[in-house]
């Protein structure tokens, strides 16, 4: 009987190189990252969008979304929503500007406090979610609204204010920044450090995805809960591990804008729920969980890094990049759609 | 086959299960040997899908004692009933479609290499593993790779049997395994419970269908409205009694009486017909 394990199958032959390039979640994504620059290249390469200026101009862009679409893209494989990581970033960044600045705090001290309470958070729309059995994405749009208007609340109360500056004066600023919004100057053009946050999260996201236990749990969750549970999976524990995650990729991209523009402001962070969600779903994730590609999401976030910054590059008006956000995740759902359907009919 | 003297390696003594004001099973006792096949057979709503989560660690006895090995137990959830290597393949199968055959074979107990931070899931183990355990069984997969969704249904079936028996199952429950299926795949998924015997698994083989039970079963358990009616050896319980005590008796005569304006054969042959029918099970 074992004697066909070492020949190759001959119904193998099937699953050309071809189709198996296209079961990949994140080719869509790659495909679409050629022709937008290639779009951009074209259109708006003499005004220096081809530059190195011009290219660390939108990778920092794509950077701050990119972070969180990591985390995001982990959790919508496990089959949830967080929409709470727009308000995350307002609070983690106005906790640790209060406490610094206003309390006059050590910032790593408030970076600290900061991210603890970051993760709370995140671990309260995940246990709720487990207790509840309601959908993440209702809890997590109660907290949506529950942590930014808390947020502008007890600004308001502690400084009368929405907006707290001066945060380059406090106690431990430079080595914050050093740590996490420096530059890295290549040649005429400054790289942001947060674009080197960005890839080396990516590294370690798609190496817990692909090769560790609690990835394979991440799409056994999302593919089939019960089923999940059925073989043993600790499905409650992975999802509030998920949703903490997300809180945590809030709080880094809450510190980066923080320490790189030197103030805080109540209203940091909107919308950009949304964005993490449209890169991860441009890479090739499924809105009903179960299938994605970290790598997808970096791609996906590159795009919409390009585009905004490219848009300007144009001299078109930065308004229409909405637009093409709206029109973009329409056709990358269509797209991943047939080809997760010809991937998985290819018998 | 003689059963006196040996340690059941599954037993359930007068079982009561209630959800709130319904009572879902009502005096359940049963036991299960090793290397045999106990059939247990229930029309709809005999309370086999609650007996089976009972005995699967998903719901707790309200009553009475569950046993393995001879020692009284209590599962809090699937893992501890796991753990004591008791494996339950649902109808549904517990497979995920869109991920690999390799990736749900070791679904919650993947093979890992490495120490410490660099603990990690050994993909190229696991598929080894997988296509060796499936040819051991007799399954030739294509390519150990493929999403689950695309395999057939009795494929998938022998893919989860695989994977209980690789796990180290003593008592394996599977749940309806040929209800979906076409008569060769009933077929084969019937060799490989006979392998899983032969390999001295203790099989408990839910089935509302008598003609896949009767070939395969070594003892006959019938449920009925959440009460055990008793076990049986094949020598005790002919195929149409078995019939007769699945349905209930008089419901039966009278479908016999019914189905006998239609044909001039015998009443139970005809039922007999009917069943397979019913099943798309038509060898013969």
């Amino acid at each position: 009987m074992a004697t066909t394990t070492g020949k190759a199958d001959e119904r193998l032959s099937a699953a050309s190189p071809v189709v198996r390039l296209l079961r990949r979640p994140e080719v869509g994504a790659i495909a679409g990252t050629i022709v937008v620059w290639l779009f951009f290249a074209l259109t708006a390469g003499e005004r220096g969008f081809l530059s190195l200026r011009g290219t660390a101009n939108y990778l920092e862009v794509a950077a701050q979304y990119g972070i969180l679409a990591l985390a995001v893209c982990l959790l919508m494989i496990g089959g949830q929503f967080d929409l709470s990581v727009g308000s995350v970033i307002g609070a983690a960044g106005m906790i640790t500007a209060l406490l610094s600045v206003h309390y006059g705090w050590n910032i790593w001290a408030a970076l600290v406090v900061s991210l603890a309470v970051s993760l709370l958070i995140g671990a309260v729309n995940g246990l709720l979610v487990v207790r509840t059995k309601l959908p993440s994405f209702i809890i997590t749009l109660a907290s949506l609204f529950i942590v930014r208007g808390a947020t502008i609340g007890i600004t308001r109360l502690v400084t009368g204010r929405t907006q707290v500056g001066g945060l380059g004066d406090v106690a431990g600023y430079e080595t914050a920044f050093g740590l996490f919004a420096s530059n890295i100057p290549v040649a005429e053009a400054q790289f942001s450090l947060a674009i080197v946050w960005w890839l080396a999260l990516a590294g370690v996201a798609t190496y817990v995805l692909l090769y560790t236990r609690p990835g394979n749990w991440i799409f056994g969750i999302g593919g089939d809960e019960k089923a999940a549970l059925n073989v043993g999976v600790p499905v409650d524990r992975m999802k509030i591990v998920l949703f903490m995650t997300t809180a945590g990729a809030a709080w880094l991209v809450a510190t980066i804008q923080i320490l790189d523009s030197r103030s805080a402001d109540v209203l940091r962070g909107e919308q950009r729920e949304f964005f993490a969600i449209i890169a991860a779903v441009i890479g090739g994730t499924l809105l009903t969980g179960g299938y994605g590609s970290v790598i997808g999401a970096v791609f996906g976030a590159l795009i919409l890094g390009m585009v905004q910054q490219g848009i300007v590059f144009t001299g078109v008006d930065s308004d229409w990049f909405l637009v093409f956000l709206g029109a973009m995740l329409i056709i990358a759902v269509l797209v991943n759609n047939y080809i997760r359907r010809r991937a998985s009919e290819a018998k | 086959m003689s059963s006196s003297g040996r340690v059941p390696a599954l037993e359930v003594r007068d079982v009561y299960k209630y959800f709130g004001s319904v009572i879902a099973l009502s005096g359940v006792s049963m036991r299960v040997y090793p290397g045999e096949v106990m059939c247990l057979l229930g029309d709809n709503g005999a309370g086999k899908s609650t007996l089976i989560k009972t005995l699967a660690g998903v719901h707790q006895p309200s009553q009475g004692d569950y046993l393995v090995d001879g020692q009284r137990v209590t599962f809090n959830s699937p893992r501890d009933a796991l753990n004591r290597g008791i494996a339950t393949v649902y109808q549904d199968l517990a497979m995920i479609p869109l991920m690999s055959v390799t990736r749900n074979f070791f679904m919650g107990s993947e093979p890992v290499t490495g120490r410490g931070l660099f603990r990690r899931f050994d993909v190229r183990r696991a598929r080894e593993i997988t296509r060796a355990e499936l040819l051991k069984m007799g399954i030739d997969i294509r390519d150990p790779d493929q999403p689950v969704g695309t395999l057939s249904g009795g494929e998938r079936q022998s893919v989860a049997i695989a994977r209980a028996v690789y796990f180290g199952a003593k008592v394996l429950i599977l749940d309806e395994p040929t209800s979906a299926l076409g008569v060769t795949q009933s077929g084969t998924v019937l060799r490989y419970i006979a392998r899983a015997r032969a390999r001295g698994i203790a099989v408990i083989f839910i089935t509302h269908n008598p003609h896949h039970a009767y070939p395969i079963g070594d003892r006959f358990t019938i449920l009925k409205r959440g009460k055990t009616l008793g076990t049986f050896t094949k020598a005790e319980l002919p195929r149409e009694e078995m019939i007769r005590m699945m349905s209930g008796g008089e419901e039966l005569e009278r479908l016999e009486h019914e189905l006998r304006e239609y044909s001039d054969d015998s009443g139970l042959q005809t039922l007999a017909d009917a069943i397979r029918e019913e099943e798309k099970f038509d060898h013969l």
